[in-house]
Order: structure tokens, then C-alpha cells, then sequence
């Protein structure tokens, strides 16, 4: 499977994954190269086979929805690069 | 002569014990082993000097009022992907350089209630994506028993630390061999337990259905003395198990007569480097010594497509995990943009090293539409013939017998530009994590003074089972003795 430049740009826009030229040129090579090697995985018979998403038994794991204390806001928001007041500060959203 | 900071968990504990030693005695002097010896080895982001005496004192305290468990006043080095509350943990990425976490991993909680003392944050691949330390955000780390090489990875800085004696053990996180692949270049013992076995809360997350936290040690004692600490089920890992916990320690000193090891022919393949394969031979014909009943002629005929389906399922997951660094709420933040669209393009762009975009790339595309089936689900499917037939195998065996990689650890920078081939190297330990399953690395021997991991497998929950063999093994070689020249 060869990844041309548009399509890196587009999973690179899925992303919200700023990239230069160069990168862009780097990672359609690079992505292309390691597509070519999951290629190995169609000599492989999964016919009939089940998908497994995780390896141990567990299945809908569910539990009562418990009242507790949370993490008070001053904590929350300690490590925010802005803020305003009990807010995290973003650029706007709209113009 | 063996220094205080040389000793095991299990002789220094002991010494706690009996007051022959304090754990302030204990902790300068392995601050002393750090002054000493990481300006050359560099497996620390963070040394908790300060934190590390105070705690220290109050495990004194304890100590003194007659409660002194296994690893009370013990120094220990955690891997910087563990949260660990008012401490930097930066998972080795510019991203989260100055992220300090609001709370503290369960693994951390059940360290500090056994009265740990926490000396610093080991060095890692960026996000735990790597195998050889060098994709640090940072630094390189660099390997104790040879220093112009590379210590293994992702859990690098952990391996080396202990190692090295600036710490007396270390936990790791393995999603496809990040504890086995290190512990054995750099001659430890590494565990990775069955998914589910060890709470992820506070974990950094790599790929979910993969990652295990796991014990990194000097011998296999102490391997057994933190899992008993660290084990059990969590209700804020929805994906723990509520497996009983037994005292692992009850599993060591038993003789393993009579015992079915399985050789899996696959895991001796072409790309071993041969000394690798003569020395790992050396230690099956140690164990059929020690009465273990060895069949040389086991196969797993999906396991070489283990490291093609690691790579689509990991960075899928990874993709995911790695959508929350926004630069809104923590971490790394570009502020000179003119739009939160931007602020978020540029915020990723320069907060993530290239091995990380590359594989949230890879993930996302391989998530995407038309390509679902073709790569993931293939994946996934892939996953569980190499399930099956573990599952097969451990009807027949009690443990399969592997080296825990292919090579010996290279030189730094060696092999950095060959991409296919670093993705593939972790082919003895990556489909034990596909198919969710414990095994450990310990340590077989040298070649030319650089260190050979033997992995030994088991069935979910058998890890007493693979402590019984490898603390056999270890007990009648005694590679664990060993120490680096530094």
C-alpha cells in the first residue's frame, strides 16, 4: 500500500498533527515502507476465526454508580498552561 | 566486597529489620551511588533526593514501632510513565516535560502503604514507544555493563538503575517486552505479569489491551517480594481481575523435577545471533539438569506474525490514548497561534517526537475507514490464533523456554535509521503481550561480557509457576550475581 501526500496530509489533519513539507515527504515513505511489511499478515488463514480486542475474559465490565468527593478544581487545573480563575483559558472557538 | 546498595531487596530488608542498618543509612547511600555513577549512565529524569530522605525517616519511625515489611525503607526507581502525586512525570516527552501529576498511580499507593522510598523517575522512549532508551525526549541512557551501549527499552532507565545499584528495584511497564527486553540487556530480572493481574490506573497509557506493569529486580526473590505488593484487583482498572493473590514468595525454593518446559522452534529462528542461541541453549540443558523433562521440538507457527500484528493493534490504540494532548488542560502548550485549531496543530506538532506521530499516523490509519478491516481486524484476528496456541501449548507444558531477544544490546545510534528492522526485534516477547500472558526475563550468562536474557512463559496466572523455575535456575547458576564494572 503506498501512502501518497494527500493521504498524510489527511490522517495528519485527523491527527490535529501540525507538519512541515519535509515531514509530510519523510512519513509518506516511512508509513508506505511499514504497510508494505503488515502485507505478511495475508498469508495468514483467519478464515472463520473471532477478533480478539483484549485477552482476558472479562466482558461489559459494570458497577454501582458510587457518590464520592472529586479532585477539588484547584488540583484540576494546576498543570493548565492557562487558565482564568476555575476555567481552563483556550483561543476562540469562534470568531 | 558487596556495598549496602549493592544487596538484594530480601538482605537488605533484613538489615531494616534486625536495625542493623537504617533506611536513611540506606537511601544516602544509594544517593551517594547515583552522584556517583549517572552523570555516566543517565537513567534518571528525575532524582527525588529530598523526598527520598523524609521518607526514608518516617519508614525509620516505623520501623522503630516494629513494623517493617518486605519493602518498608526500601529506595525504589519508578519508570516516568507512573503517576506519581506532586512529582514530575514527564513519560520522557517534551509533551509532558513539566507535568506534575495531581494523583498517584495505584502501584504507588500500594508502594508508599509497604513504607517505599521513592529515589527518582528512570529515563525511558518517549511515550514507551521504542526499545533501546535513545528515543527519550532528553537524553539516551546508557547501558551499565558497557557503556557505549544501548541499556534496551522502552524501560531503560528502570533496567539500568537497578542494574547499577542506584536503586534496589524498580517497576516497568511491558506492552511489548519494555520490562523483559531491558532486564535482560542489562542482566536483571524483569516480570511481566498477565494482563490484568496489575492495576494500569495511573499508568501513562500506551496501547490498553497490551500494557502491564511489572517488577524490574536483582534477583528472583525480590521479583516475588513486589509482586505480592503490587498485585490485585483495582475497581478504577475496569480491566483488572479479580484473581486471587497469592504469596508469591511460598513459589521459590521448590525443585522443578518432573516439570514440562517446551521449546518453541520459532523463537530460535533465522536473525539469532548465534552465541545468543548457544548460550540460551546452555541454560535449557541447566534446566533438564535440575530434572525438568525439555521437549525440543514445540511449534508456534503464528508466532512470527506477532510483531506485524503488535504493530497495527498498538499504534491503533496508541492513536487513541494520545488524542488527549490538546495543550488546554496539562502539559506542553504552543501559545503563539491565532486559533484553538492551530494553538492544537502546532501544540502536536512540537510536543511529540517523531517516533510518536509516526505511530499515532500509522494507528489512525489503519483505524480509518477502508482500511478497518484490511489491517485491524486482520490484527486482531491474527491475535487469536497466537492465543490459541499458547493455549494449546500450556495443555502440554508447564513453560516454554525462549531467549528474550535475538541480540545482544547494540551500540548507541547503531540502529536507529533502520526502521523495519528496530520494529521487528522484539519478536521473542511481543506475542506473549498479544496474547496477554506472564513471563519473565532473567539473567543466562554473557558473551564477551554483555549480558543474555532466558524468558520463560506460562499460562494466565502461573506466575508462581514461573518463579519456581526461574528462581531454580538462578539459585544453581547464579548469573544474578554478577555486577556491572563501573
Amino acid at each position: 500500500m503506498k501512502l501518497d501526500r494527500e493521504e498524510v496530509l489527511r490522517l495528519a489533519a485527523l491527527n490535529k498533527l501540525g507538519m512541515t513539507e519535509e515531514d509530510v515527504s519523510v512519513f509518506s515513505r516511512q508509513l508506505s515502507d511499514i504497510l508494505e511489511g503488515f502485507e505478511i499478515l495475508n498469508q495468514v488463514d483467519t478464515t472463520g476465526i473471532s477478533p480478539t480486542a483484549q485477552p482476558n475474559s472479562l466482558f461489559n465490565v459494570m458497577r454501582a454508580d458510587i457518590i464520592a468527593p472529586s479532585m477539588p478544581p484547584s488540583e484540576v487545573l494546576a498543570n493548565a498552561p492557562l487558565r482564568n480563575g476555575e476555567f481552563f483559558r483556550i483561543h476562540a472557538v469562534l470568531e | 566486597m558487596t556495598h549496602l546498595e549493592q544487596l538484594t531487596i530480601h538482605e537488605v530488608h533484613k538489615l531494616l529489620k534486625s536495625k542493623q542498618v537504617s533506611s536513611v543509612e540506606l537511601t544516602k547511600a544509594v544517593i551517594a551511588r547515583i552522584h556517583a555513577v549517572d552523570p555516566k549512565i543517565r537513567a534518571f529524569v528525575t532524582v527525588t533526593e529530598e523526598l527520598a530522605l523524609q521518607q526514608a525517616m518516617q519508614a525509620d519511625k516505623r520501623i522503630a514501632d516494629g513494623d517493617c515489611r518486605p519493602l518498608t525503607g526500601i529506595p525504589a526507581v519508578m519508570k516516568d510513565l507512573l503517576c506519581t502525586k506532586g512529582i514530575r512525570t514527564t513519560c520522557s516527552s517534551k509533551m509532558l516535560e513539566n507535568f506534575v501529576s495531581p494523583y498517584n498511580a495505584t502501584v504507588i499507593e500500594k508502594l508508599y502503604a509497604e513504607g517505599m522510598v521513592l529515589i527518582g523517575k528512570a529515563n525511558m522512549d518517549e511515550c514507551a514507544m521504542g526499545s533501546s532508551t535513545e528515543n527519550s525526549a532528553f537524553f539516551a541512557t546508557h547501558n551499565p555493563w558497557d557503556l557505549m551501549r544501548i541499556p534496551g527499552g522502552s524501560s531503560g532507565g528502570a533496567a539500568a538503575a537497578v542494574a547499577a545499584s542506584e536503586g534496589f528495584y524498580a517497576l516497568g511497564s511491558d506492552t511489548g517486552g519494555s520490562i523483559r527486553q531491558p532486564a535482560s540487556y542489562c542482566s536483571i530480572t524483569g516480570l511481566k505479569p498477565t494482563y490484568g493481574r496489575v492495576s494500569r490506573y495511573g499508568l501513562i497509557a500506551l496501547a490498553s489491551s497490551l500494557d502491564q506493569i511489572g517488577p524490574m529486580t536483582r534477583d528472583v526473590e525480590d521479583a516475588a517480594i513486589v509482586m505480592n505488593a503490587i498485585s490485585g484487583y483495582d475497581d478504577r482498572d475496569s480491566t483488572s481481575v479479580s484473581y486471587e493473590v497469592t504469596d508469591y514468595t511460598k513459589a521459590l525454593g521448590k525443585n522443578i523435577k518432573g516439570m514440562r518446559l517446551g521449546i518453541p522452534r520459532e523463537y530460535f529462528a533465522d536473525g539469532i545471533q548465534p552465541e545468543v542461541a548457544s548460550t540460551i541453549k546452555t541454560a535449557i540443558v541447566a534446566l533438564e539438569e535440575l530434572g525438568a523433562h525439555v521437549d525440543w521440538n514445540v511449534s508456534l507457527p503464528s508466532s512470527p506474525y506477532a510483531p506485524a500484528v503488535y504493530y497495527v493493534i498498538s499504534t491503533a490504540e496508541a492513536s487513541a490514548n494520545l488524542a488527549r494532548y490538546d495543550g488546554i488542560r496539562y502539559g506542553f502548550s504552543y501559545q503563539a497561534a491565532n486559533s484553538m485549531w492551530e494553538a492544537l496543530e502546532k501544540t502536536r506538532q512540537f510536543g511529540f517526537g517523531t517516533e510518536v506521530k509516526r505511530r499515532i499516523m500509522l494507528g489512525t490509519y489503519v483505524l480509518s475507514a477502508g482500511c478497518y478491516d484490511t489491517y485491524y481486524l486482520k490484527a486482531q484476528k491474527v491475535r487469536t490464533l497466537i492465543r490459541q496456541e499458547f493455549e494449546s501449548a500450556f495443555e502440554k507444558y508447564d513453560a516454554l523456554i525462549t531467549p528474550t531477544s535475538f541480540n545482544l544490546p547494540f551500540k548507541l545510534g547503531e540502529k536507529t535509521d533502520d526502521l523495519m528492522a528496530s520494529y521487528f526485534y522484539d519478536v521473542c516477547t511481543i506475542p506473549v503481550n498479544i496474547a496477554g500472558i506472564p513471563a519473565i526475563s532473567i539473567p543466562a550468562g554473557f558473551v564477551d561480557g554483555l549480558p543474555v536474557g532466558l524468558q520463560i512463559i506460562a499460562k494466565p496466572f502461573a506466575e508462581e509457576k514461573l518463579l519456581r523455575i526461574a528462581h531454580a535456575y538462578e539459585q544453581a547458576t547464579g548469573w544474578q550475581q554478577y555486577q556491572p564494572p563501573l
